[in-house]
Order: structure tokens, then sequence, then C-alpha cells
């Protein structure tokens, strides 16, 4: 039956239920497991193949060779569309993605990132192992 | 009163404006509250995405269509990488097919779901944008949770697809269609019953059977006329050929019928997302695709929430493409709106244009310069354009030149 | 003087009143949230807010006389706050009563709508000029039926002072019941008056951007949102007064927080309201007035007749 007001019930209910609204940043939102977050890059890993430049749509990521089989990346998160693709590139899984989201910087600087060696200390590895398929 | 009724008024709506989300402009010649005339202007979002196609490889490409649109990203992937796949003469595992198909319909669901509170935005009723924005995070969240990203979830690739659906996913799918078609068929009956909001989407924005074919009126705009137009049953793709579902139509031809439509669509999908999962064949995710793809020429269509999609893809046997044509589908349901809108309500103007699930920079593929009066089509140099508006400016009493180089020819900041 | 400087000033004039209207914003918009399933703002956000218009830069557009521009929304406050003086709120009447003050608090409660058409109609922006233009049609549609649905309850009473009516009905209690009609138009055309969905279509955002007030800013802008408010709770408390006119006996503090709660209760039925309905167009409105409130409040007015002609005998 047509009449005004057929939402009143439903939303009187809504009085007793609990907010749908996340109270990020207060609460910290945790992402999937396949999330395309932050990269990571595994230098001893690298064979300097450059597949993952080759394929990556923005040319965000840079790999350098610095001495005999060492090669260090240079990404740009602010370029990097987290599209993975280097990811998937990749034949020696060198490059992961992180759950890590919260990427926004005042200083444009801040998201071109250098990866030596050890990933640098305030990269922490993500809780759960990916899963990706 | 009447002073204020025999005035006619040009009213701009948009390139920014409250009701319009994206950069478009209507100029809209009002007579009290009636629309006498309805002047519409694209081009403000012109990103050359074609264009730039051409000097990247195939698979590069394939993400920067994927971001012709944020709603459609999946629509718009899937027919680039349908005609690639049509030229190169890759066969795709039943698996992948099936897979695309259940990551389509999941973006049916969350654009429609999206569309239902937009427009209860556009006529005020915030509530129900409220409420069918916290159940569409379940679809989101379902497609961050499969793909990898909430938005652009670069799940096709040349070939197939890049990611799978495991055990617990598909549960967890099958449980929230549950929910989200109990809460659909309550959204349903208040679209169908709430007498303020029929009033406001009944009889509004008429596009005639006969206007929806002569005006080529695609998607939820042509069925609500009902057109049974409709790719997904004209001209199968993917996993559609294999599966049962209806063509929801209308014979309504208003926003109230092109509610109707969408909603019903959603209950259509959740059927075939069902389906899908139930029946998900084994095998390989992808096939191994070749980076150079041969030469040859392939037009692809899909039927994207908004409408029917249309890509050309040529190749010429590099990494690249040749040329890359994209026809969003809400360049075809833009004549439509203007004819909607004649001697109607400014009150209408909203949800009339918001009916059609306009997405403007889909649609702004190429601009054409005319000069006033002649009609005559000049392609500028940047040089000259730069000239042009700085003149432009010091007529309005500012003169950029003297602010520093920062927009001088040729350098991006 | 002193007494009545502090009661126009401070209580339970414009100090009392301000903070009121922020505290019925508040709730207000917090219900509205809630009912929504949604957080809400935090409890200073309305004060928050005020703050922030009061600190910025007040643009007049350059076409405009700027005495109009910048009277229209000190006009607005002024007579909100005015047409409170007359409100009973914990005693039959005010210091300021007088019979016949009904008519005046309801021609006060005009004001602002006309302000809000001045201030729209000489912004010099068509956005401006369309939201005026819809505030004063609007304006004609519930202004009868709220008149009507007002001064019908008078009649009852036979007395033109709001004091007079809360004191008839104190006395007989069960009359008030003659005037539910009343109080259910009353309601819709509060919800006209306050250009709030379902009528909230002079400042429709997605049509006209903020209808009249979209080129005020700054402290203008803050003084006509203040005046909304305020008329919200004006509105709120006359009806109250006029159609539940309870516990005004109790006297002092009781008598105060009765007051409150009734306010807040209507403050809350339009919260309700303004969730549940979609905007209507201007001519639907105008229809929806003319064709139903207006002759239900008019009903009203016929029941009161009938009633003191049966209880006069
Ligand atoms: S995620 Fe995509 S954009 Fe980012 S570096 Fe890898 S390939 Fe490039
Ligand atoms: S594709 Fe992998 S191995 Fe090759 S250069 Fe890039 S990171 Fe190193």
């Amino acid at each position: 039956m047509k009449h005004p007001g057929r939402m009143v019930r439903q939303v009187l209910s809504s009085m007793l239920r609990k907010p749908a609204t996340v109270r990020y940043p207060f609460v910290k939102v945790t992402m999937p497991k396949r999330f395309r977050g932050r990269l990571r890059f595994y230098a001893e890993r690298c064979i300097g193949c450059r597949l993952c430049m080759r394929d990556c749509p923005t040319d965000a990521i840079q790999i350098r060779k610095i001495a005999d089989k060492q090669f260090e990346a240079d990404i740009d998160m602010a370029k990097c569309i987290y599209c993975a693709q280097c990811v998937d590139s990749c034949p020696k899984k060198a490059l992961e993605s992180t759950l890590d989201f919260e990427l926004a910087q005042l200083d444009r600087d801040k998201l071109r990132q250098t990866f030596r060696g050890q990933p640098p200390a305030s990269q922490k590895p993500p809780e759960d192992p990916q899963d990706k398929p | 009163m009447s002073e204020i009724r025999s005035r006619n008024v040009t009213i701009p709506i948009g390139p920014q404006h409250p009701a319009l989300k994206e950069p478009t402009s209507f100029s809209v010649t009002l007579s009290g509250e009636k629309i006498l005339q309805v002047g519409v202007r694209l081009g403000y979002n012109h990103r050359g995405i074609e264009k730039a196609c051409e000097s990247r490889s195939f698979i590069q490409s394939l993400y920067l269509i994927e971001r012709v649109c944020g709603i459609c990203s999946h629509s718009h992937s899937s027919c680039f990488v349908q005609a690639v796949e049509e030229i190169a003469g890759l066969q795709l595992p039943p698996r992948a097919m099936y897979l695309r198909t259940i990551v389509a319909e999941l973006e049916r669901l969350h654009s429609h779901l999206l569309w239902l509170g937009v427009a209860g935005h556009e006529i005020g009723f915030d509530t129900l944008l409220m409420y069918t924005w916290r159940d569409r995070e379940i679809v989101m969240d379902l497609l961050a949770a499969i793909t990898g990203n909430r938005v652009n979830y670069g799940m096709n690739t040349f070939g197939g697809v890049r990611r799978d659906i495991s055990h617990e996913q598909k549960a967890d799918i099958l449980k929230a269609m549950d929910t989200l078609e109990e809460r659909t068929k309550y959204y349903i009956s208040v679209a169908t019953e709430e007498t303020t909001l029929i009033q406001r989407l009944s009889g509004v924005g008429v596009l005639s059977h006969d206007d929806a074919i002569r005006l080529g009126a695609v998607g939820p705009t042509a069925r609500a006329s009902n057109v049974k137009r409709d790719i997904r049953k004209d001209d199968p793709y993917a996993a559609y050929d294999q599966v049962p579902f209806d063509l929801i139509t209308s014979d309504c031809c208003d926003v109230y019928g092109r509610t109707l439509v969408r909603v019903g669509e959603l209950m259509e999908s959740y059927k075939l997302i069902r389906h899908l999962l139930n029946n998900l064949p084994d095998g390989p995710l992808a096939v191994k695709a070749p980076r150079k793809i041969p030469t040859g020429e392939a037009v692809s269509r899909y039927e994207a929430p908004r409408g029917e999609d249309v890509h050309y893809v040529r190749a010429n046997g590099s990494e690249k493409p040749d040329r890359v044509k994209v026809r969003a589908p809400t360049l075809a349901n833009v004549q439509a709106v203007a004819h909607m809108l004649k001697d109607r309500y400014l009150a209408d103007l909203p949800i009339v244009v918001a009916a059609i699930d306009p997405c403007f920079s889909c649609t702004d593929r190429l601009i054409d310069l005319t000069r006033d009066g002649d009609g005559r089509c000049d392609v500028i140099t940047w040089g000259q354009l730069h000239d042009y508006s700085m003149r432009w400016y010091k007529g309005q009493g500012m003169d950029l030149a003297k602010l520093n180089n920062r927009f001088k020819c040729g350098e991006s900041s | 003087m002193a007494g009545d400087l502090f009661y126009i000033l401070v209580f339970p004039g414009f100090l009392f009143l301000a903070v009121f209207a922020l505290i019925a914003d508040y709730i207000d918009r917090k219900l509205h949230a809630k009912l929504q399933n949604r957080i809400g703002p935090p409890w200073y956000q309305p004060l928050a807010d005020l703050i922030k218009l009061a600190a910025k830069e007040d643009l007049i557009p350059r076409q405009v006389d700027p005495w109009l521009f910048k009277l229209a929304p000190v006009f607005a406050v002024t007579a909100v706050v005015t047409a409170a003086l007359y409100i009973p709120i914990w005693r039959h009447g005010t210091p300021m009563s007088f019979n016949g003050d009904v008519i005046v608090v309801l021609y006060l409660l005009t004001i602002p709508t006309l302000t809000f058409f001045l201030g729209g109609w000489y912004s010099r922006s068509v956005y401006s000029m369309i939201g005026a233009a819809r505030s004063i049609m609007q304006l004609f549609a519930y202004e009868i039926p709220l008149f009507l649905s007002i001064l019908a309850p008078a009649l009852l009473a036979d007395s033109w002072s709001l004091g007079g009516m809360t004191l008839f009905y104190a006395h007989h209690p069960w009359y008030a019941l003659f005037n539910a009609v009343g109080l259910f138009t009353a309601l819709i055309s509060l919800l006209g008056k306050l250009e709030r969905v379902p009528f909230d279509i002079p400042e429709a955002e997605t049509e006209i951007v903020a209808g009249s007030f979209t080129e005020y800013s700054g402290r203008l802008l803050a003084m006509f949102r203040l005046a909304l408010s305020i008329e919200m709770i004006v509105g709120a408390a006359l009806i109250a007064a006029v159609f539940l006119p309870f516990g005004l006996n109790l006297g002092g503090p009781a008598a105060f927080g009765l007051y409150l709660v009734k306010v807040l209760g209507i403050v809350a039925v339009i919260a309700l309201a303004r969730t549940v309905f979609a905007r209507l167009r201007i001519d639907q409105m105008i229809n929806f007035c003319w064709q139903f409130v207006a002759p239900v409040a008019f009903l009203q007015v016929i029941i009161d007749l009938v009633a003191k002609g049966v209880i006069a005998r």
C-alpha cells in the first residue's frame, strides 16, 4: 500500500542498532589479505631482469644495479597506481604488495622510497602471509 | 509574482554544482520554474586516454583503460581485453570466464546500489542514500577481498583473470548475497510504496519507447522505456550464454521505471552470482598471452551497469596498440537527457540527469573546438591556447602573466 | 528595567535562546544521524560551525546594496528572538504578554522568511533569486494553514493572548484534545516555515545550491543559520504552548523542565520527518498545502467553533 513515511519503522529501529560508520582513524581498519598496498622489495631475490620496469604502467619503479648481482629499487609511491603488475611480472617474487594503505604524505619526496639490501625498518612486515594465487 | 514568472533566466548547472559530482555543464533557460531549453556541454574532463594508450604497451594500456571509469572499471577493462583477446585469437579457460562474470555482476551490484543512493540524494531523500551506501559496503568489501582493491580491481589480464575465488570467499559471497537480497527487497518496497518518493519519480523524465530508440538510449535508460536491449542477451560475452537470467524491462518510460529496472536487475544479479559460483568450473585462471599482438582489429561490446560500452582496438603486430577507441554508455544516453528535460520543472533536473546514471569523465573522449558562428573546426597549438587563456583572463581583469612562470608553455608543474 | 533587559538579553531572551537553539540543533542532527544508522556529530558541532563561520570573511557581492544585504540576517535573528519573548515558558504568560500577542508572534515568525526573500532576491545571483522566489511562494502555501491551526485553539479559549490560552487549557485540560487535528497541521506548516525536508524546496541543494543563502558567507550566514535554529525552537515552543499546554501549573523548575521536554520532543518529530521523506517539488508542495493542509486546518476551526457552542450551552 502506498503511504508516506514508509521507512519510519526501519529508521526508528536504527536507533537501537550500532552505527554503520567506522571511527577511522581512531579505530584502525585492516585490509583483506589480497590488498594491493605499499610495495616492498626484496633486494636479495632480484636478478635485475627489469621485467617489472617494462610492465609498470606509470614508470613508478626503477631498478638500478649497484654492484655485481646487487640491485636496488626506487619506487615512487606517488606515481604507483598499485596495480601490482610488477608483482605479477617478477619471475623471482622480489616484489610484494603489503596491506599498508596509509600513504598520505605532505611531502612528496617522502613517497619516493629506495630499497636496498634489507627492507628499511619502517617497513613493518604484514601480519598475515599473503595469499597470492 | 507575475514578474518573477515572466522573466526568463538562464542558470548554469555545472561545471561545478552540488547536483553534479562531475564536471559537465548544463545551461538551463527557465521561465519561473519551467525549463524552456537545455544546453549540454561536455568536455571538461577530457584526459586523452585513448591517445595515451598508443604510446604504451598492451598490458600498460590495460591499467590505464581500467581507469576510464572508477565505478565501472571492470567493464572498461573487460571490454578492452575482450577486443585484444579476439585479435590475438586467445581462448579463455572456462573458469576465467566465470570469474570475470562474477566480478562483472558484483560491479553491477555496487553500481546500482550507488545509483539508488544518488537518486535518493538528488530528491532530498538522504536516508535512502545512507542506507543503500551502507549496504553497498558489503559488495565493496567482497570486491576488495577477491581482487585486492575496492575500485580499480585489476582483475583482468589478457587471456584470463589474475585472482581466484577461494572456498571461504565463495561462502562469504553466498552469505552476502542473501543479506543483500533481503535488503534489496526492502528497498523495492520503499520505492514502490513511499508516496513522496513516487511523487518525485513518477511521470518525470519521460522518454517514450520510440524516442528511446531514436535517440539511441542504452542500458537501464532504454530498458525502462521497454526497449529490450542488453548486450548480455543480444551478444553474449564471458559466461553469459551459460547462465539463466531475465531481461528486466519496464513500460513506465520515466525515472520511476528506471528505478524499477535497476532494482530488478539487482535481484537478477544475485541469482546470476549464485548460479555462477555454484557451477564454477575447475581449471587454470589464464592462458599465456603474447606480448606482441598480431595485426588486426576488433570491436568489443559489453553491458556495463550504465549500458552498452564499446571498445575498438587496432593492433599492428607490435607491443603497442595502434588505435584504441572507447564509447562509454553515458555518451549514448546524454542526448536523451536534453529531450527528457524539455518543459519540465527545474526541480526535476537533478534526478532526470541522475537517472541515466551519468559518468561524464568516461564520456569525455574528444573535444572539437568550433569557432563561434561559422562552425569551423580549428586545431590550435598549446602555445596559442596559452595565449588565448592569458588574453581571456586579462579581459576578466586578471593578469596571469604577472604570476611566475609556472604556467609557461610546455612545462608541467 | 534591569529585569526587563535581563529578560530580553539573557533569559529567556537572546542568550538562552542561542544556547538552546544550538542544543536543539545538535539533537536534531544527532537524531537524524542515528536514524540513518550513522554516528553523527559530536555535541559541540553546532557551536563549532557557528564559530567557524563567524571567523570567516564576509564576502559581499559587488552589485548588491550592502546595507540591505547585511541587515537581512540581523532582522531575522531579532524577529525570532522577539517572538520568543511572548511565549510562556514556566508560567502562564510572560511579562510582555498582552491580549493579541498570539497574532504578533505569528507575524514576527513571518519576518525571517521575508528576510530570506529580501536577502536572496537582492543577492543578484540566479540561484538566490530562484530560492527567494520559492521562499515566498512557499510562504503563501503554509502561512494560512499555520494561522488557522494556531488561531483555532484561541477561538475555543476565547483569548487572543498566549497566556490567556494556557490559563484556559490549564483549567480545562481535556479541551486540549479538541485541537489534535490542529497540532498535526501546525507541525506540517512548521516544517514549511523552517524549510525542512520535505519542504526544503527554497534551499534545495541539488537544484539551486543554497537558495537564498548562496551568496552569504561568514558572520552573516552564521546569523541566518542561527535565526533558523532559533526559529525552530520558537516555533516548537509556540506549538507546545498552544497544543500541549500541560504542566504550567507546576511552576518553577518543573514547568521549565517540561517545557524543554516538549520543545525537544517536537524537534525530534521534525528530525524524524526530514529522515523519512523525499523533498517535494514546489508545485506539489503548494497543491498539498492548499488541497490537504488548509482544509484540515479549517476543519479544526469548525471543530473549535462547534465545541465552543456546545460548551457555552
Ligand atoms: S604496482 Fe603497478 S604502478 Fe606500482 S610499481 Fe608496480 S606496476 Fe608500477
Ligand atoms: S622483475 Fe623482479 S627480478 Fe626482475 S628486476 Fe624487477 S624486481 Fe628484480
